[in-house]
């Protein structure tokens, strides 16, 4: 951790850094280069990073302080650009090549082993603190807190390793094997957890272990043994003799290392307080450290305002409380039972419990949401990078940017946002001199927006370019052979072939757009998050793509149906309406299929059990109802059922972790009675079951979305 | 046999200093300069530890954490991170794709010989 002056051992490759450092300074300089001329995209910022990064990591190992000290403070501000907190600008950018050169004139003297004085680049240090909010960030190593003299006494160690501890591979007879080379220890094996052999996961994690050991090493010393472990296990590490002693006594008392102390003292435990007396500066690291132990390692305690915490976590939190919502929901079911049955009212704090477990599940949800800033944040650069490299001049508008959704949400919005974006700029904004005929301002608008809709995050990529060419998409899709010649379509329909695999609407395929992934991996994308993406589009004004995305996906707002004895459950997004059908109005069809006309419409009728094979009886349409129902690809079906039960907000079982895959079924969740009800799959829903001659997207005309 | 370590850094000085202390250690070190070079190589050959720097080029050291992670051969296999200090972000990430642990650099040779055995004693 400290870097010595001399760098010892390491010296003979004092000479392979030097030549690497000249490497990368000359990198660092062609791609300071890149970003003056405003085209540094993130491969550029990366390399820059690790450029610094890399000379930062040498200098530290051949112990050139001031060298590290400056690179550490220029590495600062390039993750801080990085990361989206700062903000490329004409002024960052030479700060930048002037840190640049600073870095390249301590590297020299360096070499040279010339001093160079301590004020040596300080404007240029100035400035990038400034940059650093005038927090410099300091290279100062965590000091371990001054070891203190400790003299040999016992150890009580619990050791209960949990499951992750394993899955990061690390091995606890390692770590029992390292406590001894700190003292002697007596090892009692807690085997109480062990279960039978036939339900013995592999990777459980069952045993635990009580060390006693006979140490002077300071409890620092024995912490850092469990270095890597300490999130990943239970640990408690106190002095048998002496915790909860009074400090200044309790040295004194260690000493014979009388066990029978720990009795007396934990008695007392309050009288620690004023005890520092006079010699508070040397008071012993007794009951402190085990403070320390605890928490984590040497960290110096910052007060923050939050707290890192392994996702692993909260994802069991999140599964239990859903188990929680489920347990809750059946109790509330047979207890209104039972009140009904006896005639009495349900007992009170029952209406509490269920409103009390909702919050707890709003609340363990929350834990999980972040603002889309993180992914929004990397779209300037983005936009930038774009119409420079096409000759554009576009100007990004972002609000919202502090809505929150689900984090798993957010890592997937990155691709398809990113995808979204430079296809606005390449084939929605018009270069300047069209603009400029159109009458329009030069400088093209994309406007990127968040906002939350009951339970979905909508976001808006509205950019204000031609609009979708309706004459030209259809002649490409003929000429790619993705529709015949002379198809009417709709509206719709035109822009569904935008998500048509292997479409491009460029007139040639640019470096900017067109990469391999098309529109269709854009929406398979937002479909795998339970979303959809709408498609607006005023010819001449622009275009606007909406992406629908619920807000989680632990939990679904769905509708309770029956068909036969079976429940399952629609996502409640994809439902448009339901209605019972007049008998007239349903249509056999070649091949078995049934469709129903709804306002000029005809729409395929989906019988549950018979796609999935569940004996039972079939209610014709006309005396159930038809619950009709449309994709992400705006494709409609209507589902046939008995009745619907009712609307619930349902958490998300998977099923892959028992089943295969079942075609049409998206998962399963427990109903308040205890019963299993399938989700089912619309998207797969739509193609079962359908004639194999029928083209994908083209059976009826489609009408605008209710 | 000796135990075989992977050195994975774009620098070529970090390698060198990584691989000269472990092999004067007693260990076989194979080195590669990305993640990509490194998931390549140990296809091929098995290993007993991997340490990996974390910015590198083609793919990051915390892409190849979780790739290793995900490949059966690898589940049990100590991966040891190489951090600067402060680091407590990569860490993190670091540990959530399966890092073992890590190392903070700069480091002297006998630090680094004292994670090592932690994880992989000689």
């Amino acid at each position: 951790m400290t870097s010595a002056s001399g760098g010892g051992e390491f010296e003979q490759f004092r000479q392979t850094f030097f030549e690497e450092c000249s490497e990368l300074l000359a990198e660092l300089d062609g791609q300071l280069g890149v970003m003056k001329r405003g085209e540094a995209d993130n491969e550029a910022l990366n390399a820059i990073f690790r450029a610094v990064h890399s000379i930062k990591a040498g200098a530290g190992a051949f112990g050139f302080r001031q060298l590290v000290e400056f690179a550490h403070r220029f590495e600062a501000v390039l993750d801080n650009l990085r990361e989206g907190k700062l903000s490329e600008n004409p002024r960052l950018v030479a700060i930048l090549v002037q840190s640049s050169d600073v870095l390249a004139s301590l590297v020299e003297a360096a070499q040279g082993g010339q001093e160079t004085g301590a004020d040596f680049g300080a404007d240029v240090i100035a400035d990038l603190d400034a940059l650093l909010e005038s927090k410099p960030a300091g290279s100062k190593p965590a000091m371990p807190v001054a070891a203190l003299p400790v003299t040999a006494r016992r150890v009580r160690i619990d050791f209960e390793p949990m499951p992750d501890l394993f899955r990061h591979a690390n091995e606890p007879l390692l770590l029992l094997r390292e406590l001894r080379q700190l003292g002697a220890c007596v090892v009692t094996c807690d085997a109480a957890r062990l279960p039978l052999p036939e339900t013995m996961e592999p990777d459980g994690a069952y045993l635990g272990w009580t060390i006693e050991l006979t140490t002077a090493e300071s409890h620092a010393r024995i912490a850092e043994v469990f270095e890597f472990v300490q999130d990943d296990c239970r640990l408690v590490i106190e002095d048998m003799a002496s915790a909860g002693m009074i400090p200044l006594l309790a040295e004194a008392a260690a000493l014979p290392a009388s066990a029978n102390a720990s009795a007396s003292a934990s008695a007392n435990g309050s009288a620690n307080g004023p005890a520092n007396g006079p010699e508070g500066a040397e008071r012993p690291n007794v009951p402190e450290p085990v403070e320390r132990a605890r928490t984590s390692g040497a960290e110096p305690a910052k007060a923050s305002a939050s707290i890192r915490v392994d996702l692993a976590r909260i994802d069991r939190l999140v599964n239990m409380v859903g188990e929680l919502v489920i347990t809750q929901s059946m109790l509330a079911q047979q207890i209104s039972e039972l009140a009904l049955k006896s005639g009495g009212t349900a007992p009170r704090g029952q209406e509490d419990l269920a409103l009390l477990t909702r919050e707890l599940q709003d609340c363990v949800m929350a834990i999980r949401m972040q603002p889309v800033k993180s992914v929004f944040s990397r779209m300037p650069r983005l936009v930038r990078e774009v119409a420079s490299k096409l000759g554009k001049s576009v100007r990004l508008v972002m609000s919202g940017e502090q809505t929150e959704v689900d984090k798993t949400v957010i890592e997937e919005l990155s691709d398809p946002l990113t995808h979204m974006i430079r296809n606005a700029i390449d084939h929605g904004i018009e270069s300047a001199a069209e603009r400029r005929a159109n009458g329009k301002p030069e400088e093209g608008t994309i406007e990127l927006s968040a906002l939350h809709a009951g339970s979905n995050i909508l976001i808006h990529i509205t950019d204000d370019g031609a609009g979708v060419n309706r004459d030209r998409l259809i002649a490409k899709a003929v000429s790619k052979g993705i529709i015949p010649p002379n198809t009417v379509l709709s509206e719709e329909e035109v822009y569904e072939l935008l998500f048509a695999p292997g479409f491009s609407t460029a007139e040639k395929v640019t470096d900017v757009s067109g990469r391999g992934v098309g529109m269709d991996v854009v929406r398979r994308n937002i479909v795998n998050l339970g979303g959809r993406i709408q498609v607006q589009s005023i010819p001449g004004k622009g275009t606007r793509f909406t992406l629908i995305i619920p807000l989680t996906l632990a939990v679904l707002d769905g509708m309770i149906i029956a068909v036969g004895s079976e429940r399952y459950i629609l996502p409640l997004t994809s439902i448009i309406e339901s209605y019972r059908p007049e008998r007239h109005s349903i249509r056999s069809m070649a091949g078995g299929m049934q469709v129903a006309a709804i306002r000029g419409e005809y729409i395929r009728l989906v019988y549950l059990h018979e796609l999935f094979g569940r004996p039972g009886t079939a209610t014709p349409p006309n005396e159930g109802l038809v619950v009709l129902v449309e994709t992400a690809q705006g494709a409609k079906i209507g589902v046939v059922v008995d009745e619907l039960i009712g609307q619930q907000q349902v958490v998300i079982k998977s099923l892959l972790g028992n089943f295969e895959p079942v075609q049409g079924i998206s998962g399963a969740t427990i109903l308040g009675n205890g019963r299993v009800a399938l989700i089912l799959d619309i998207e797969e829903l739509s193609r079962m079951g359908r004639p194999v001659s029928a083209p994908p997207q083209t059976q009826a005309p489609l009408i605008a979305a209710a | 046999m000796a135990k075989r370590i992977m050195a994975v850094d774009d620098s070529k000085t970090m390698r060198d200093m990584v691989g000269f202390t472990l092999r004067k250690a007693g260990f076989d070190v194979v080195e590669a300069e990305d993640g990509q070079r490194a998931l390549s190589l140990l296809e091929k050959t098995r290993v007993d530890l991997v340490i990996t720097d974390i910015n590198m080029p083609n793919m990051d050291g915390i892409t190849l954490v979780g790739r290793l992670r995900a490949l059966a051969a690898f589940r049990s296999t100590p991966i040891l991170i190489l951090t600067t200090e402060g680091g407590e972000e990569k860490k993190a990430q670091g540990r959530a794709a399966g890092a073992t642990g890590w190392i903070v650099k700069p480091f002297e040779p006998d630090k680094l010989l004292q994670v090592v055995n932690k994880v992989c004693p000689a």
